[in-house]
């Protein structure tokens, strides 16, 4: 009975989430006395994770699943649960893992924990800590029942190196035509872009850069950093930012090393929605701002002056430090 | 068409949360609730299916009888009839399995939750709904057009999205985006006096099992001393040397 993990890819490589899941996946297996087994599709380069204590992998290389598809997604990772005999599965907090890991548990009839941020607390009764309130507490949750589906914040647990030996072995599914009900017509994406839930720096901008066609600043200075770009929600509420953009306790939570705040004042929604983010620097003209109280460190000044110079410091240190 | 909306009564976003009992309990003193807000995005887009498509509208939620409010102001904004199953939402299997049966018994053409609830954010209601029913599902829903039983539906996906064919019947998990924020309405007289005369039912809950159990809650440790720096090559390099972030 072993730990199963959800490896997630794209275009055939690996997401950096995948080794924080695999790294979580070898702790609970070391807490249960088992190993973990990791599921990838079409992936390449499926033995890297072996340096995160996955000890086999079954992979899949089918082309009906070359799009991500939930419910044929958890459909092959409950065939693969019960090849291994595996009631403990593994997963991340993507977007697309958000979309499956509903329909993984209730098909089998698991308890599931999404948001997860740290390693099981107990095994017996088996208990978690995951956030709750949108980051503005965190909940302590028993799971009762012999399946277990666990989500795992992005960035929480983090990625732990481990050499392990391991083995990959083509694993095959059967799917029928109710699997697909949902077909993908089109994906809208620019690829190689960092994105909000993986990206390791965000940058985020409110209503005091005071109109869309100043966000120039705000790209360039997350080109730099190889960040992503966010927003609060008056700007993705004025139309100034796409929805996608919007942080908060209503738009998505963020849970990167550094958080980046201009001209954000703070509210509490906003607050809790980035409060997983561990640095957080914060650049306002208004001292009071509440989300000063909220920060690690803050410059009192307007954006329009600080962010080219932030630009040309950090241009000048990346040519330093290359 | 047949649109059951989902509905969860949550905490006011600009809510403190606190909690009791030795920290086992959520504090409810002095908070206000509303209805989720990823729900009040779907019930606002089962209007449009409303006035525009004549479909018939009902809202339901699991809970005891203090969140009657809310279920009557999902009225007021104009759903034609709730149904409340009177039971404590234990966790996201036991309440999926109570909505799943007010789907089985009401014959719904469409499910609309939210992709999560802003309290627990446990975000697997809908998800559980469709897969006990066996009904097509999106999640994180941000458009969503129907003709006849074809749907055209986007999600939003990290970093973008993605437009997705399926058919009813469907449940979907939808969020801002469905409809502006603009778009959401703010019960008018009429609507609140026509809400009184509609039907609120109460049903009884099937017997369900809960899967998980939060045993205690604590807040996020207070966060220290923000540095204020007075120059940007000061801010880089606590950035670097300090944060070791950049």
């Amino acid at each position: 009975m072993s730990v199963l993990v959800y490896t997630e890819s794209e275009n055939g490589k690996f997401k950096k989430s995948a080794f924080e899941v695999a790294s979580y996946a070898a702790e609970v297996a070391k807490q249960l006395g088992t190993s973990a087994t990791a599921v990838s599709f079409n992936a390449n380069e499926n033995e890297t994770l072996g340096d995160y204590g996955i000890s086999k992998v079954l992979h899949i290389a089918d082309d009906s699943l070359k799009t991500f598809n939930a419910k044929a997604y958890s459909r092959a990772l409950m065939q693969a649960a019960s090849q291994e005999g595996a009631t403990t599965i593994i997963v991340s907090s993507s977007a697309d893992t958000k979309f499956m890991a509903p329909l993984l548990a209730a098909s089998l009839n698991a308890g599931y924990v999404p948001n997860v941020v740290a390693a099981p607390e107990a095994t017996s009764p088996f208990t978690v800590k995951r956030t709750a309130f949108s980051n503005k507490g965190f909940a302590h949750t028993q799971i009762h029942t012999a399946n277990k589906v666990i989500g795992v914040s992005n960035n929480s647990f983090g990625i732990i190196e481990h050499k392990t030996d391991v083995s990959v072995t083509d694993f095959s599914v059967s799917l029928d035509e109710g699997a697909f009900g949902t077909k993908s017509v089109e994906i809208d994406k620019v690829l190689g872009k960092a994105t909000i839930a993986d990206a390791e720096i965000v940058v985020s901008a409110g209503r005091g850069m005071k109109g869309p066609e100043n966000w120039g600043m705000i790209e360039e200075l997350a080109d730099i950093l190889g960040a992503a770009t966010a927003c609060s929600k008056p700007v993705s509420d004025l139309g100034w930012r796409p929805h996608g953009e919007h942080v908060g306790q209503t738009g998505k939570p963020v849970a990167s090393n550094l958080y980046i705040a201009i001209g954000i004042s703070g509210a509490i929604q906003h607050l809790a929605g980035v409060s997983s983010s561990k640095t957080k620097v914060v650049i306002n003209t208004d001292p009071e701002a509440p989300f000063f109280k909220a920060a690690d460190y803050g410059i009192v000044g307007d954006a329009f002056d600080v962010v080219p110079e932030l630009i040309e410091k950090l241009k000048e240190f990346k040519a330093q430090n290359a | 068409m047949k649109i059951l909306v989902c509905i969860s009564n949550v905490p006011d976003t600009t809510s403190k949360i606190n909690f009791t009992d030795g920290d086992t309990k959520f504090d409810t003193n002095g908070v206000q609730f509303v209805i989720n807000p990823n729900d009040e995005f779907g019930l606002t887009r089962a209007m449009w299916f409303k006035e525009k498509q004549g479909a018939s509208v009902h809202v339901a939620t699991v809970g005891g009888p203090s969140v009657e409010p809310t279920m009557r102001k999902a009225l007021a904004i104009g759903a034609d009839e709730a149904i409340r199953v009177n039971a404590e939402p234990v966790d996201g299997f036991f309440v999926a399995q109570q909505l799943a049966e007010v789907v089985k018994n009401g014959g719904y053409d469409l499910i609309i939750g939210g992709r999560e609830s802003i309290d627990y954010n446990g975000g697997m209601v809908p998800g559980m709904i469709a897969t006990f029913l066996d009904m097509n599902f999106v999640n994180t829903c941000i458009s969503l057009e129907i003709e006849g039983n074809t749907v055209t539906a986007i999600r939003e996906i990290d970093g973008g999205k993605e437009t997705l064919s399926t058919s009813l019947p469907l449940v979907i998990g939808g969020q801002k985006g469905l409809v502006e924020e603009s778009d959401l309405r703010i019960p008018n007289m009429r609507g609140i006096m026509q809400a009184r005369q509609k039907k609120l039912n109460v049903i009884e809950p099937i017997s369900a099992s809960k899967t998980t159990e939060d045993v205690s809650f604590d807040k996020p440790a207070p966060k220290g001393t923000v540095k204020l720096v007075d120059s940007v090559a000061e801010l880089v390099g606590l950035l670097h040397n300090e944060a070791k972030v950049i």
